[in-house]
């Protein structure tokens, strides 16, 4: 069951579905924004839908570039803001690619008439000790303000830009492929969520929201040609993450749930609201795809480092049902697929 | 409950056992293949938990666990819909579930109502309505669904004095009811009932011995961890190829047969029951729960002129027609059965409330891919 192969088309309004990172914001880019754009000859262009385009320039070296817009609320969240979001996520899609080295980024932001400067300055504090953490700079930008109501508060958007001498696509999955998962799944977008809907919690969730470029390194060192595909399992968590890498590789994934880390604050407020912490957004972590014979390295190079502690190999490519990925719980067997709208806690 | 004390019901070995003994009790009762034992559980918890563990690739041949009406989004009518939508419309800010936004009305659901400009708030629980209320001049309308667990909830506010700007849109509901429809209905294949443990909790498992005493069919009261069901289905399955009709409490670490009196009196002060249609199912006698008139200047549908004829000009859209979510909640037919599951219908575009709601049948299908065939190959399945 390739989903990619049955993406509806898209409505006469763009409502906010088309945001959220599955199906429907793939079809959006498919059919509307990736229409006769973006080929990249001998690179990755805007069709691959990968986490950013590789533009060759000579000599077996590639230029990696990416941009990501950030508008989240609250702007403040336990672990993180705004601001280390947006470096961390620029970062980490470069990372995605193979480039962890990364050269320069550009902050754009959207400012609403009447924003606090202290609060700015707040943010900026964040940025800059976020570029610090992973190596890099803001070497340009650019500055909007908009009329009050026009914007809620501020928007951010990053691009980063870096140069590798091999790239890493999300593609390149074959049966026998392992997946490691580089730390625990769902901290991000429970955070973000238990903050928005102002629940009291006993429990302490904090955002995972890191720049992984170093961690990325470490892997890559040991496991060179070994490490195949990777992916920040970003906003519609690890099932998506999932199920667009099996998609595009033409393989079958099967995960093993119980080796699949979650902490305990994390299942218990996914329980709490009702939300399978594996389709929730996580801002500090990689899902790797990784030939047998390079796991074992792999997996004690990111043990090593520490963002990658609870590293854990959660499942395997296969060539059975092309494009499924199928969750074997400890007690059955279900289909893990992506989730679809907006997440909403339910009911009792 | 904390964590330690869950993972206690989330054992794989002693979940194998009791697959085991589920085989075997329906091994016992050496039904023909086109008859399978059929049970009905009436809890989108219930689903939830089959679907979210992968229980329904481990149930035997010869079972057939069919969802109920037990999904309170689902079952909230068209009409209770069209309430909130056309308060919405009139300017008044409406407070909700999360799942109740996407449930279509006539002619919109308070998603389509938002997107055109009405104030709609998420909120997790009426206690957190309430709060937004405190914080707002304006009138804060909660649409309230949910069963009874829900509802003491809500009733505990309305006792405890909201804000004077606050007030009740009830879409809440009542199981018990519910169940003797499907138990009468012409053609049904239901045996036994597996009822959800957390109702139960403030009803107590003694709430069904008319019940069974009636219909001569068991009822097994579960909990929700994966262990739970399991035990609820071998004791239910028990009791069908024993002839025995009669309650039973598998989830005695929550429920007793008296159930919380405290509460039980807070929901009947509150409110009372009344017949109403539930979607899809009948008109269900004493199935909706409606405030009570000492509580009226809470209830939004006193305060409020609702002026439902202004979405009327609106047809409902043809697709409509062909939605089996009635039939699917009534457990005679299957998502796989309905035209539009999974092309016209899907949860980013449902026809139905049934593909609305996380509990809702076709939406738990669509997620966990319902019951295809995963065992893996080596072991002789082909998909």
């Amino acid at each position: 069951m390739t989903d990619l192969a049955r993406l509806r088309p898209v409505d006469e309004r763009i409502s906010l579905k088309y945001g959220a990172g599955g199906r429907a914001m793939r079809a959006l880019i498919e059919q509307i924004f990736a229409d006769g754009m973006g080929e990249v000859p001998g690179g990755v262009g805007l069709a691959a839908m990968d986490d950013g385009a590789v533009i060759p320039i000579g000599d077996h070296r590639w230029l990696v570039l990416t941009t990501d817009s950030h508008v989240v609320k609250p702007r403040f969240f336990p672990g993180g803001d705004i601001g280390r979001l947006a470096v961390a996520g620029t970062v980490n899609d470069l990372a995605m690619m193979g480039a962890t080295e990364p050269l320069a980024l550009t902050c754009a932001a959207i400012v609403e008439e009447g924003f606090a400067r202290a609060e700015l300055e707040r943010i900026w504090a964040s940025i800059r000790a976020t570029c610090v953490e992973a190596g890099t700079t803001v070497v340009t930008g650019d500055t909007k303000v908009m009329g009050r109501g026009e914007l809620d508060g501020l928007a951010l958007n990053t691009t980063g830009v870096a140069i590798t001498d091999r790239y890493v696509r999300d593609c390149e999955l074959r049966p026998g492929d392992l997946l490691i998962v580089t730390g625990t799944v769902g901290d991000h977008g429970l955070a973000v969520m238990a903050t928005r809907h102002e629940l009291a919690l006993e429990i302490e969730l904090r955002s995972d929201v890191a720049p992984v470029n170093g961690l990325v390194r470490a892997a890559l060192a040991v496991g060179g040609a070994g490490v195949v595909a990777m992916k920040d399992p970003t906003r519609g968590g690890l099932a998506s993450a999932l199920a667009e890498m099996a998609g595009k590789s033409r393989v079958g994934i099967e995960v093993r749930e119980p080796a699949v880390p979650v902490s305990d604050a994390v299942r218990a407020a996914g329980e709490l609201l009702g939300i399978d912490p594996l389709v929730v957004a996580n801002e500090g972590k990689v899902v790797m795809g990784v030939r047998p014979a390079a796991v074992d390295a792999v997996l004690a190079a990111l043990r090593a480092h520490p963002q990658g502690a609870a590293a854990a190999v959660i499942g395997v490519c296969t060539d059975e049902r092309p494009g499924a990925v199928v969750l074997d719980t400890g007690f059955g067997r279900r289909l893990l697929s992506e989730a679809e709208g907006e997440l909403q806690p339910r009911i009792c | 409950m904390n964590d330690l004390e869950a993972l206690r019901f989330r054992d794989p070995v002693r979940a194998r056992a009791l697959v085991d003994a589920l085989g075997h009790h329906v091994r016992r009762a050496a039904r023909p293949p086109d008859r399978p034992l059929a049970v009905m559980h009436v809890c989108g918890s219930h689903e939830q938990a089959i679907a979210r563990f992968g229980l329904r690739a481990t149930f035997p041949e010869g079972l057939e666990v069919i969802m109920g009406p037990g999904c309170p989004v689902c079952v909230t009518d068209v009409p209770e819909v069209d309430e909130a939508v056309a308060l919405a419309r009139q300017g008044v800010r409406i407070a909700t579930y999360g799942d109740m936004l996407r449930v279509p009305g006539t002619a919109q659901s308070l998603a389509d109502a938002r997107a055109a400009g009405a104030k709609v708030d998420v909120v997790y629980s009426v206690t957190q309505a309430v709060e937004l209320a405190r914080r707002l001049e304006e009138e804060l309308v909660f649409f309230a669904s949910g069963f009874e667990t829900t509802a003491v909830a809500t009733a505990a506010v309305i006792l405890a004095g909201p804000p004077a700007n606050f007030s009740i849109l009830s879409a809440h509901k009542y199981i018990p009811p519910v169940m003797e429809i499907v138990a009468e209905m012409p053609g049904t294949r239901v045996e036994g009932f597996l009822a959800a443990g957390h109702a139960a909790t403030i009803t107590g498992w003694g709430v069904f011995t008319p019940f069974v005493a009636r219909h001569r069919v068991p009822v097994v009261v579960a909990g929700f961890e994966p262990l739970d069901v399991l035990a609820g289905l071998v004791r239910l399955v028990e009791l069908i190829v024993d002839g025995d009709a009669r309650v039973d409490n598998a989830y005695p670490r929550c429920v007793d047969e008296h159930g919380n009196r405290a509460a039980q009196a807070m929901l009947w002060q509150v409110f009372e029951p009344m017949g109403g249609r539930w979607r899809g199912i009948a008109h269900v006698p004493n199935g909706n729960l409606r405030l009570r008139g000492a509580h009226a200047r809470w209830d939004a549908r006193r305060r409020f002129k609702i002026d439902l004829a202004a979405l009327w000009d609106h047809a409902p859209p043809a697709l409509v027609q062909h939605c089996q979510c009635g039939d699917i909640m009534a457990g005679i037919s299957s998502p796989h059965a309905c035209p539009l599951f999974g092309t016209a219908c899907t949860p980013d575009a449902p026809v139905g409330a049934c593909m609305v709601s996380t509990e809702g049948t076709c939406r738990i299908w669509h997620q966990y891919g319902g019951r295809p065939d995963l065992r893996p190959r080596a072991a002789g399945a082909t998909p």
